[in-house]
């Protein structure tokens, strides 16, 4: 019968099943980060139990890490924030104590955000499980992988057992055909497919990407759209493996070598949804339609094109969605029928684990090259995903275009994503952020997110308000 | 874990949909390196007019009183009444956990965003899914009666109402168990080990690069 790819990877990992289709899972590979992982370590040391297969786990620090300030004092000791140093320090001692195949510390060469670090030390390869205690580890399907986020009991569980207790998912195809257009790319992409089927509409859902327009993608557009995909409500994104996929993984630090490779390449080119496999649900998108995408609201759903008007909540039906939806306008502080374009802004943050990699700081400087950041632009941040997405920025000269336009240029790390370091909006700002979650405070406390791509947010950052970059393209 | 058997709980309506677990629980709260203590911090943003800060003592702090959780009535709320999607965002645990602390044992809503809804059962926490037209009338219901209270009766996969009215759900079978006995599944997944076992040493010989270093 013919299988879609997320049946051949959860086949291939079931270690034993319930009649009622509850399986045990087994895990190839456990990314570890600061954050979701103190408690997991902690309940094991309790329980007195021994991790099943240390080799598993990657590990290395970005939620909590300041972005600045790295040459101030040696090692953890610039963490200002004694809390969030603490916690620094807790997975340090945690990874000591238990091992690791990996573990990139605060300030090494490779540290940075997880879901860039993974990928480029090829510790992520196709045909894997990938876990980990973060909703965006949805990143790594981009590789033909089945990757979804857990809690800190499975980050314990993982550790303990090298499985998860799980369900199979319902299959969700979601094909986009046609040519992108100019200035649209794989962020305008997954944003146009959220407005679409909602953040809900994925739940309960492993979604396959597929269609010309997603095969056309790099890497690091792939990893952007499966990044996504938990905003559209599924755990885990997938996209198949193909050539690009097994020219980006060739040559990384953990990438199997020699007679290992070909093995592993024969099996990675069985990793795609046969023909006529059946999805239990399929949603159709025509790329050439995806205008270059802004939210205007407080949830990823709430988005439009540049060239559209904000809309009016007089004309939603629903009780609740139209709640959702004036209560979405009075926060953001903005009017329905009213052009987003033009909205000014006051603070700009490229980075996060949805757009910080190479590709995303070289869409972003050919925008700002020879321009300058407008004057009420009170900071524009760019923020590498991690220590060598930096260092290779900089060998290309990209750190000096955003320098000299005014832009700061900062240490790798998850930064204004997530504000829990001192990357944040004030009360009232407003942001132009390349990351994926425009919830209420998500950045700061009562700051005001506008999810949008690195040419966007790159573009609003030169115009001081949200422009169709298409007309300086 | 605690057991979770039979609930007979004070119910506090949150009317809003697509509640996410920063709302739930705020940023700076996830630095602890504890499981314990989010309950004065659960939907710090929307309960209190200034920022909290994670170690500050919460109980002297500003409350906003146009927030539902604030209301008198509602003191001691052991079920959460909610909308669509409720927990959907980023996977932190920290917010099972902070409504654990804070006191609810079940939490309905028309539905729940995937990793929220299985990090509660890892808590003793019983998320349950009812349909809209429920969901609506139970939210009238709870504002329209002070002290309105459901009794979760998960053995039987029922809620009973004041009125005597009784509404079933569905609840996963093994989740059920587990909840019930207040079994912590890594010990049950460890009765497997000899499975676990046998699927690496045959996945070692297929695919030998995922184990070879």
């Amino acid at each position: 019968m013919a299988k879609t790819l997320y049946d051949k990877l959860w086949e291939n990992h079931v270690v034993r099943q319930e009649e009622d289709g509850t399986a045990l899972i087994y895990i190839d590979r456990h990314l570890v980060h600061e954050v979701t992982s103190p408690q997991a370590f902690e309940g094991l040391k309790l329980a007195n139990r021994k991790a099943w297969r240390i080799d598993s786990v990657v590990a290395t620090v970005d939620h909590n890490t300041p972005t600045d300030g790295w040459a101030k004092a040696e090692g953890t000791a610039c963490i200002d924030d004694e809390i969030a140093r603490l916690q620094v320090d807790t997975l340090d001692s945690n990874i000591r104590a238990n091992g690791a195949l990996a573990y990139f510390p605060f300030k090494d060469a490779r540290q940075g955000i997880v879901h860039v670090v993974g990928p480029e030390q090829g510790a992520t390869l196709p045909g894997m499980t990938v876990v980990c205690g973060d909703s965006h580890t949805s990143t790594h399907g981009a590789f033909a992988a089945l990757a979804f986020g857990i809690g800190t009991s499975e980050v314990e569980h993982v550790l303990a057992t090298q499985t998860l207790v799980s369900k199979k998912s319902k299959s969700m195809l979601i094909r986009v055909e046609g040519a992108l257009g100019k200035g649209v790319g794989a962020k305008d992409i997954v944003l146009a497919i959220i407005g679409k089927i909602g953040t809900a509409g994925g739940t309960g859902y492993a979604i396959e990407f597929a269609g010309s327009a997603i095969r056309g993608l790099s890497m690091e557009g792939r990893m952007t759209i499966c990044n996504m995909a938990i905003e559209a409500g599924a755990r885990a994104g997938m996209v198949a493996a193909d050539d690009t996929t097994i020219n980006y993984v060739q040559g990384r630090p953990f990438a199997p070598k020699g007679s290992d490779w070909d093995k592993a390449v024969a099996y990675w080119r069985t990793l795609h949804s046969d023909d006529g496999a059946q999805f239990d649900k399929v949603v159709e998108l025509d790329a050439r339609t995806i205008q270059p995408q802004v939210t205007w609201g407080t949830s990823p759903e709430m988005v439009i094109g540049i060239n559209e008007m904000i809309p009016d909540p007089a004309k939603e039906q629903d009780p609740v969605r139209r709640e959702g939806m004036e209560r979405a306008l009075a926060y953001m502080g903005l009017n329905p029928n009213t052009p987003i374009a033009g909205v000014p802004v006051d603070k700009i943050f490229i980075g996060s684990c949805t757009n910080s990699r190479i590709e995303d700081l070289r869409q972003a400087a050919a925008i700002v090259r020879g321009r300058s950041v407008a004057a009420n632009v009170k900071l524009a941040l760019v923020v590498p995903g991690s220590g060598l997405v930096k260092r290779q920025a900089e060998e290309e000269g990209l750190d000096k275009i955003f320098k000299a336009a005014g832009f700061e240029w900062r240490e790798p790390g998850c930064s204004m994503c997530l504000g829990m370091n001192a990357d944040r909006l004030s009360p009232g700002e407003r942001c132009a952020s390349t990351s994926n979650r425009n919830f209420e405070g998500r950045q700061g406390p009562s700051g005001r997110t506008h999810l949008v791509s690195p040419i966007m947010a790159a573009a609003a950052a030169i115009a001081g308000r949200f422009v169709d970059m298409r007309e300086v393209l | 874990m605690d057991k979770f058997v039979v609930l007979d709980g004070l119910v506090a309506p949150l009317d809003r949909a697509n509640v996410d677990t920063d709302a739930i629980i705020p940023k700076q709260f996830l630095k602890s390196i504890k499981r314990s203590g989010f309950g004065p911090n659960a939907f710090d943003e929307w309960r209190y007019m200034d920022v909290g800060q994670p170690g500050q003592d919460s109980s002297n702090r500003p409350l906003n009183p146009q927030f539902v959780l604030n209301d008198a009535r509602f003191q001691g709320a052991q079920v959460l009444l909610t909308r669509k999607n409720f927990g959907c965002g980023s996977s932190r645990e920290h917010a099972p956990w902070a409504l654990l602390d804070y006191g609810f044992r079940a939490i309905i809503a028309e539905s729940f965003a995937d990793i929220f809804f299985n990090n509660c059962f890892k808590n003793g926490i019983l998320p349950i899914v009812l349909p809209a037209p429920v969901v609506d009338r139970l939210f009238m219901e709870t504002l329209a009666t002070p002290g309105y209270r459901l009794v979760v009766d998960l053995p039987n996969q029922v809620i009973r109402k004041p009125d005597g009215e009784a509404i079933p759900f569905d609840v996963d079978v093994s989740r059920k168990e587990c909840l019930i006995n207040g079994w912590d599944d890594i010990g049950l997944t460890l009765r497997h080990a000899d499975a676990i076992h046998a699927y690496e040493d045959r996945r070692r010989h297929e695919q030998p690069w995922l184990y070879n270093k």
